[in-house]
């Protein structure tokens, strides 16, 4: 720019960057953008909408309360806390044929797995076998670090409050009792069994088990959780790994078991079943619920009618307010040149 | 590392210092010479620094909530979620403070570890500057640096005199002559010094660099010591030989390092809005932790208490009350991210790089200076998007300070207006030749030999304080003290009578060709009360004659009563001259006899040696000389005005900034600068003078112009009715109450003069001044000094909600400087004291539009875009906690991972924010200076105020809800495709934390207006550095690592493989985007700013001209917008006849224009400046001499 050339030591570098002329997209939000970004968003929304309303509507699930309330609830016998075990028993009829797989649920109301200090307590070392925390677990796992002196392990509120109902399912094929089996295996996340949960490399298990005691609630000691399959005990048993990934709002479900087997592998039939409720859980004493659910899934998981509506519902607003911002946009254009 | 030692000492009464007696003066325990100004060691600087730094109230916050987090019982979060930013902020700090510190080391170790020789036992000996001690006495050198305040004892130059140069003490690079005290100049050589000694009691160390009040006491005699004895630390020797010194002030003590205090620590609006904020918010924290403390209390009895089989109370807290105490606390640790660390060390990172974009600005460099515009100080950017008032000195500001002597009047007749430059060169070897004087006839008088022309150049060759130096035969080069003293004795020099040298006792000058060597009697210095300089000479003939110069008020009045008739042509030169914009002075002469020397001679000696009122002695005595003086003529220099004056003027006032000129010059003189730059033009109805000397006089007058104000503004506002009606009530009652005068909106000007100003700063006058003042256009105070120059932006800042700048070059201008919201330094002709002063300095008075309206106005925009994103992102993201309450029984459990909550502000969200805030840009810099209108957002503090921050909070909290609830109702039955349930709690984590991450980034998207590389690479990579970090924290490696840290072992894979979780996180950022997208649509719409609809035509034009023409732009649409925001109003209701004809002949040219629009476009790299139309003002210091219009008429009516 200056012709004549005289000192310019100090002058300042020309470059795009020191003097802010960077090349640069500078957006705008247009009619020509925003109006048809609009439509399309909501026609899109309006789209998906639609796919996840039909998906979800042919979604069936099946629910019952069990918690025994109620006189003629045929769990109410079992709802005072006597001594147990009390087994109560659940006859029910599905209309319909409930398409396999079918996923088996317990669900808790008021239940507040995500307090924070019910949900610190546990001691992750300890989960995943390491054996000097079995002899003495983290504070963390506080009031339920030692029992007597004596470490707990698995120790901590979350293990000691371990969910302990158990099922059984029937169909009545002609008043005979035919049992659906439930497939307990792979309920677990992926990571969860092979990754942060595992049990200390000793052989038997129960050795390392040696000089600790089980949770306090526990009627059996870790190791011995599922008398069935010894491979399923210790701290990768399904339904511990299940209960330990505690729940984002004080009612949730919990997987418990699928139905795998034949015959029932395609579906339950219509018909009716007895659920046979091995009832050891105690939760009316802080008002909460428990029920199960069966249910089978889609490539969006389970019934969730919500997602579509919202989708319906937000799409439809879009194009609305895309017409309201044509005529806004007509009336009071934006003043253009020529 | 240095050795001194910083005891602190009593404080001192006086000082009483012994030569050459190193045991007495340790007595008295004075600071040794060396010097520290390094703050830490290398052990001291973990303790100091941190120390200093918790003194910040929000790092000692941090400090608080950390202790609070290390409690077991409230602990909701994990201690790293505050120690990781805090020590991240903490360690930037201490880098920043410990590299500081060690460049002050470095410096003080050279500084200190500089020799100096010292007298020693008779013996000189090189020391270290560190080892002199106070009564020491120092050899210095020529061009050495003077090592410690001393008492100049003699020198081998002449007279006991020395030279110093004082740049790096108060800027001002004239050399300046000290002299001994003639006792101890005899002593001559170091044998007599090593004996010397005399003991010297002054003042204790103070910072007044041109006072010094002492005694000398020396073989039962007392000598006198002042200024004029010292040299002070920081100076340079120069011209001399060598000169001895003893050391009064050492080290800590001197004058120097006295003045380098901490200068006062200036704020913004924004800071202080910014903080009464962030108290809002500590204040709104409470808030919520009281309600979720009393949620808990209620939770915990009637559930809690229930729930007690599965988790039981912990022991030590047993009851419900208790509980919620606790649980207060651990909602105010988990919800203190609403006022996130990063949020002010962001602020400083964004105004540091709006600093560096000052200092980069190539427009603000000046080429022929070699200077670059300098950002002083990194924490005042925003507000210089906000200036309302811009408070400017005149000369060296507006003017260039090149002073030319343009015309003259001697005798009663006036020369300089000829049609041809003289050339000197035949007639006078010795003239300089860039000398320029354009009138023939006054070089014929010379050399005709007229007594009087010849007097009056003999005084203004030997009526000076100017040093010369020869460094050949006839290459004289002078220096002068000012400007003015140098273009008059140049003058002299031209026109024959040559200064060539001075000693203390002679003044040696050719005239006309002949060596004539004066004696010098006595110099009778200037000073601003006398506003005149004379000096007694004895010519080689022997007559003693006193030659006088001076202001024509002052002098005028001194004259012998028979001059009359010649002082009243010359009165009338003067105001000729006056009128043409020049400075002027009066020249008279006395003749003395013998006796009348004698008389006065002695009386003088008399006043000189007083003790008491010394000053008050000298100045009676002065005025006694000066009398019955004969008048010779006057003298007129022309003070250039700097290049783009009128245009960055015009600028400035369309952009609705009020200046005011603050001038010690006279008022015509000034009144003529403001109508060349165009502050006053011939369209305003009205210029108002203010000259009164009394306080009713004032008052009046004030009263006057301002129902004058009313009167022209209702004739103009004649059409509208409610205006006349609304006039005709409130014109009764006197003073008009202030809303009215903010009514008007005529271009009214004020011209105020200093004795009137005394009067208007008055307490019970001051709301009477500013509501007349500010109603004005501009303003224009004369002869004001630099205290009242303070003053008034003081009272401007005291009534006025508005931001002030005051701009200035010189010492005088300092106290503005510092009192203004920003101070503004030249760095031009007058030293540097006004840019040590400043805030921000640059070499012209037009790059100030550049500084305002383009530096300014982007600050002030990202500053605001990023407070209003960054509030909004911690609402966002703090307030799913508060809502989450609700759902885990009060407990202060956390939505998120606790790694994210310590990595959202540092990491995923912090570069994008940041990016905005120093890159973004609404409209190129060209187009704010041409649509000045942009400013105003500013002015009016539009884009950041209250409103603003409950709005951008207002969105901060609907993007939690939606965060919180959408995630929410979707999860809570939603399974895997596997059938497992994904309302497990670190699935429901994982997608908040995702969702809002993507929803604050696509907010970010939408707030920046301008998409260079760098935001491209921050957006996107705060985006993946989210996900890959959140892989990686939940990858398994880590987990094998540390079981016991990386709970969220797999939460990541599994989550964000869900299909459904996808969904969500869709939908959950439409719900918050799409309603802001629609509301910002339909604002553009129905109520476009101005920025919108300039960065709109921009684009359309990029669309229509393709990439060639986008930088040019053209012209044309710019009458359309000027002529819609600024004119369109005026022109409607009938008053575009009172339009700045500037502006209108400027947008018409530009209109008519397009041949020039294409030739534009063709120069790429041409820079315009904005209306730089038809009005011809292409000359820079071309003086438009226009008729004042209203202007003597009504300064007459007044009178």
């Amino acid at each position: 720019m200056a012709k004549q050339a005289p000192d310019f030591a100090n002058r300042p570098d020309n470059t795009a960057f020191t003097q802010q002329r960077l090349p640069a997209w500078q957006p705008m939000l247009s009619a020509g953008i925003v109006i048809p970004g609009f439509v399309l968003i909501g026609l899109a929304f309006i789209g998906i909408g639609v796919a996840l309303l039909v998906t979800s509507q042919s979604i069936q699930v099946f629910e019952m309360d069990y918690t025994g309330v109620g006189n003629n609830h045929p769990c109410f016998h079992c709802s005072d806390p006597k001594p147990k075990p009390c087994v109560c028993k659940l006859n029910f009829t599905i209309d319909f044929f409930l398409k396999g797989p079918v996923f088996f649920y317990y669900g808790l109301s008021n239940y507040f797995q995500n307090y924070r200090k019910y949900s610190v307590s546990k001691d992750d070392d300890q989960l995943s076998g390491n054996l000097k925390n079995f002899e003495s677990p983290s504070d963390t796992c506080s009031p339920y670090q030692r029992d007597n002196n004596k470490p707990i392990v698995p120790c901590g509120s979350i293990a000691n409050s371990m969910f302990n109902d158990t099922f059984k399912l029937y169909q009545n094929v002609n008043a005979t009792m035919k049992p659906v089996n439930f497939d307990g295996k792979g309920i677990a996340w992926w990571t969860d069994y092979n990754i942060k949960y595992r049990n200390p490399d000793t052989t038997p298990l129960r050795n390392a088990f040696n000089n600790t005691v089980k949770p306090i609630f526990w009627p059996v000691p870790a190791y011995e959780l599922d008398p069935k399959d010894p491979a399923n005990n210790g701290f990768i048993n399904q339904n511990f790994l299940v209960w330990m990934r505690t729940a984002a709002l004080p009612d949730f479900r919990k997987l418990y078991a699928r139905i795998n087997d034949p015959p029932y592998a395609e579906g339950l039939p219509a018909g009716s079943y007895m659920l046979e409720i091995q009832y050891n859980y105690p939760v009316l004493a802080f008002g909460g619920t428990k029920k199960v659910v069966f249910s089978n899934v889609s490539w969006m998981g389970g019934k969730n009618d919500f997602l579509g509506i919202a989708y319906l519902v937000i799409g439809t607003l879009c194009v609305l307010m895309s017409i309201v911002m044509l005529i806004v946009y007509a009336k009071f254009k934006f003043p253009e040149e020529d | 590392a240095s050795q001194c030692c910083r005891n602190r000492k009593p404080h001192e009464e006086e000082r009483r210092v012994r030569a050459n007696d190193r045991e007495y003066n340790e007595k008295f325990q004075y600071a040794s010479n060396c010097i520290m100004t390094s703050k830490y060691n290398i052990v001291t600087f973990l303790p100091v620094n941190l120390f200093e730094q918790f003194q910040e109230v929000a790092n000692t916050y941090f400090l608080f909530l950390l202790i609070l987090q290390l409690i077991p019982q409230i602990s909701s979060l994990s201690w790293f979620t505050t120690i990781v930013p805090l020590a991240l902020v903490l360690s930037i700090t201490a880098v920043k403070d410990a590299t500081d510190d060690y460049f002050r080391h470095k410096s003080d170790n050279q500084v200190n570890n500089r020799q100096s020789q010292v007298l020693i036992r008779g013996l000189l000996q090189n020391e270290k500057w560190m080892n002199v001690r106070v009564g020491d006495i120092i050899k210095l050198e020529n061009k050495q640096f003077v090592a410690a305040d001393l008492l100049l004892l003699s020198s081998s130059e002449p007279h006991g005199l020395c030279y110093i140069e004082t740049a790096e003490l108060d800027g001002e690079t004239n050399m300046k002559v000290r002299q001994s005290v003639s006792v101890t100049n005899e002593l001559a050589d170091q044998n007599n010094l090593a004996s010397f000694d005399g003991e010297v009691v002054c003042e204790p160390p103070n910072n007044k660099l041109d006072r010094f009040c002492g005694t000398l006491y020396w073989r039962d005699k007392k000598y006198t010591l002042t200024n004029q004895n010292m040299l002070l630390r920081g100076c340079v020797l120069r011209n001399t030989e060598t000169c001895y010194g003893l050391v009064i002030f050492a080290g800590p003590d001197t004058k120097l390092m006295q003045n380098s205090g901490s200068t006062k620590f200036k704020r913004t609006s924004i800071d202080r809005l910014m903080n009464t904020l962030v108290l809002w918010i500590f204040g709104f924290l409470v808030c919520m932790g009281v309600i979720l403390a009393v949620g808990n209390a209620v939770w915990e009895r009637e559930v809690g208490s229930l729930f007690q089989s599965y988790l039981p109370w912990d022991p030590s807290v047993d009851n419900f009350l208790f509980s919620a105490f606790l649980s207060f606390w651990s909602y105010v640790i988990i919800l203190n991210t609403v006022v996130p660390i990063s949020l002010y060390v962001s602020v400083e990172v964004i105004r540091l790089g709006h600093s560096y974009f000052i200092n980069w600005d190539q427009e603000m460099f000046c080429s022929q200076c070699n200077t670059a515009a300098e950002a002083r100080t990194t924490t005042l950017n925003e507000e210089l998007g906000q200036v309302e008032y811009i408070f400017s000195d005149k000369t060296g500001t507006l003017t260039q300070n090149i002073m030319t002597f343009n015309k003259c009047s001697i005798n009663g007749q006036t020369y300089g207006e000829g049609p041809d430059p003289l050339d000197f060169t035949p007639f006078n070897p010795l003239a300089d030749p860039d000398f320029c004087f354009y009138d023939d006839t006054l070089l014929e008088s010379v050399k005709v030999g007229d007594a009087h022309t010849h007097k009056f150049f003999r005084l203004l060759s030997l009526c000076h304080t100017v040093m010369s130096e020869e460094k050949s035969e006839g290459e004289l080069v002078y220096k002068a003290q000012s400007p003015d003293e140098g273009a008059l004795v140049t003058a002299a020099r031209n026109f024959g009578f040559v200064f060539r040298s001075r000693t203390p006792g002679t003044i040696t000058t050719t005239e006309m060709g002949r060596p004539v060597t004066y004696t010098l009697l006595a110099i009778l210095d200037f000073n601003n009360i006398r506003k005149r300089m004379s000096v007694i000479v004895r010519d080689p003939e022997g007559r003693i004659c006193l030659y006088c110069k001076g202001a024509d008020t002052v002098l005028l009045e001194r004259l012998h009563p028979c001059e009359q008739e010649l002082m009243n042509v010359t009165s009338d030169h003067l105001h000729e001259y006056a009128a043409d914009g020049l400075r002027t002075l009066a020249l008279a002469y006395r003749d003395l006899s013998e006796d009348e020397w004698e008389a006065w001679s002695e009386s003088y000696c008399c006043a000189d040696k007083a003790t008491s009122c010394r000053e008050d002695r000298l100045a009676a005595a002065y005025e006694h000389i000066e009398q019955d003086m004969m008048l010779l003529g006057a003298t007129a220099i022309e003070d250039k005005l700097q290049e783009g004056v009128p245009e960055t003027i015009a600028v400035l006032s369309l952009a609705n900034i009020k200046i005011w000129v603050l001038t010690g010059d006279k008022q015509e003189t000034a009144v003529n600068i403001g109508y060349s730059c165009k502050m006053l033009t011939d369209d305003m109805p009205e210029v108002f003078i203010i000259s009164g000397n009394t306080v009713h006089s004032v008052r009046q007058e004030l009263r006057r112009a301002r129902e004058r104000m009313i009167e022209l503004s209702r004739t103009r506002e004649g059409g509208k009715e409610e205006g006349i009606e609304g006039w005709k009530q409130l014109q009764c009652p006197p003073p008009p109450p202030s809303n009215l005068m903010d009514n008007i909106s005529g271009e009214f000007a004020l011209v105020i003069n200093g004795h009137s100003l005394a009067h208007a700063l008055e307490a019970d006058m001051e709301t009477e001044f500013v509501s007349t003042a500010c109603a004005c256009k501009a303003v224009i105070c004369c002869r004001v000094t630099p205290l009242q120059k303070a003053q008034v932006v003081e009272l401007i800042k005291k009534h006025k909600k508005a931001v002030t700048l005051a701009i200035g070059d010189g010492a005088n201008d300092v106290s503005m400087i510092k009192s203004a919201h920003i101070g503004v330094g030249i760095s031009g002709q007058e030293g540097i004291q006004a840019v040590l002063a400043s805030d921000y300095s640059f070499s012209q008075f037009r790059f100030l539009q550049r500084l305002l309206l383009v530096h300014g106005r982007w600050s002030y925009l990202r500053m605001c875009r990023f407070l209003c994103y960054f509030f909004y992102k911690n609402f966002a993201f703090t307030m799913v906690h508060f809502w989450f309450g609700f759902f885990c029984g009060f407990s202060a459990q956390t939505v998120y991972d606790q790694y994210f909550i310590t990595l959202y502000n540092i990491v995923y969200t912090s570069l994008p924010v940041l990016a905005m805030g120093i890159f973004d840009q609404d409209v190129p810099d060209q187009r704010s200076l041409e649509y000045p209108k942009l400013y105003e957002p500013g002015q009016l503090n539009l884009l950041f105020n209250k409103r603003e921050f409950f709005i951008c909070i207002a969105q901060g909290i609907y993007t939690s809800v939606v965060l919180f609830f959408v995630p929410c109702a979707v999860l809570s039955d939603a399974t895997q495709s596997t059938g497992e349930p994904l309302a497990d709690y670190q699935t429901f984590a994982v997608t908040t934390a995702t969702a809002l991450v993507i929803v604050v980034s696509v907010q970010i998207a939408l707030d920046t207006g301008f998409w260079t590389v760098i935001n491209h690479v921050f957006v996107w990579g705060s985006l993946g550095s989210y996900f890959s970090i959140m892989l990686a924290l939940h990858s398994q490696t880590l987990f094998l690592i540390f079981p016991n840290q990386f709970h969220f072992v797999g939460s990541a894979q599994s989550t964000l493989l869900q299909p459904v979780v996808w969904l969500t996180i869709a939908l959950a950022t439409t719900i918050c985007i799409v309603p802001v997208l629609a509301f910002r649509f339909l604002k553009v719409d129905l109520k476009p700013q101005l920025s919108d609809t300039v960065r709109y035509t921009q684009l359309v034009r990029q669309k229509k001209h393709g990439r060639l023409g986008a930088r040019g732009g053209s012209r044309r649409s710019g009458y359309a917008f000027a002529h819609q925001e600024g004119f369109g109003e005026l022109i409607t209701s009938g008053k575009n006849m009172r339009l700045s004809s500037l502006a209108l002949a400027s947008f018409a040219s530009r209109h008519s224009s397009g041949w020039i629009d294409t030739l534009r476009r063709k120069k790429p790299t041409h820079v315009q400046t904005p209306p730089r139309g038809s009005v011809p003002l292409e000359g820079s210091g071309c003086c438009i001499q226009q008729p004042p219009p209203a202007l003597c008429s009504y300064g007459n009516q007044t009178e």
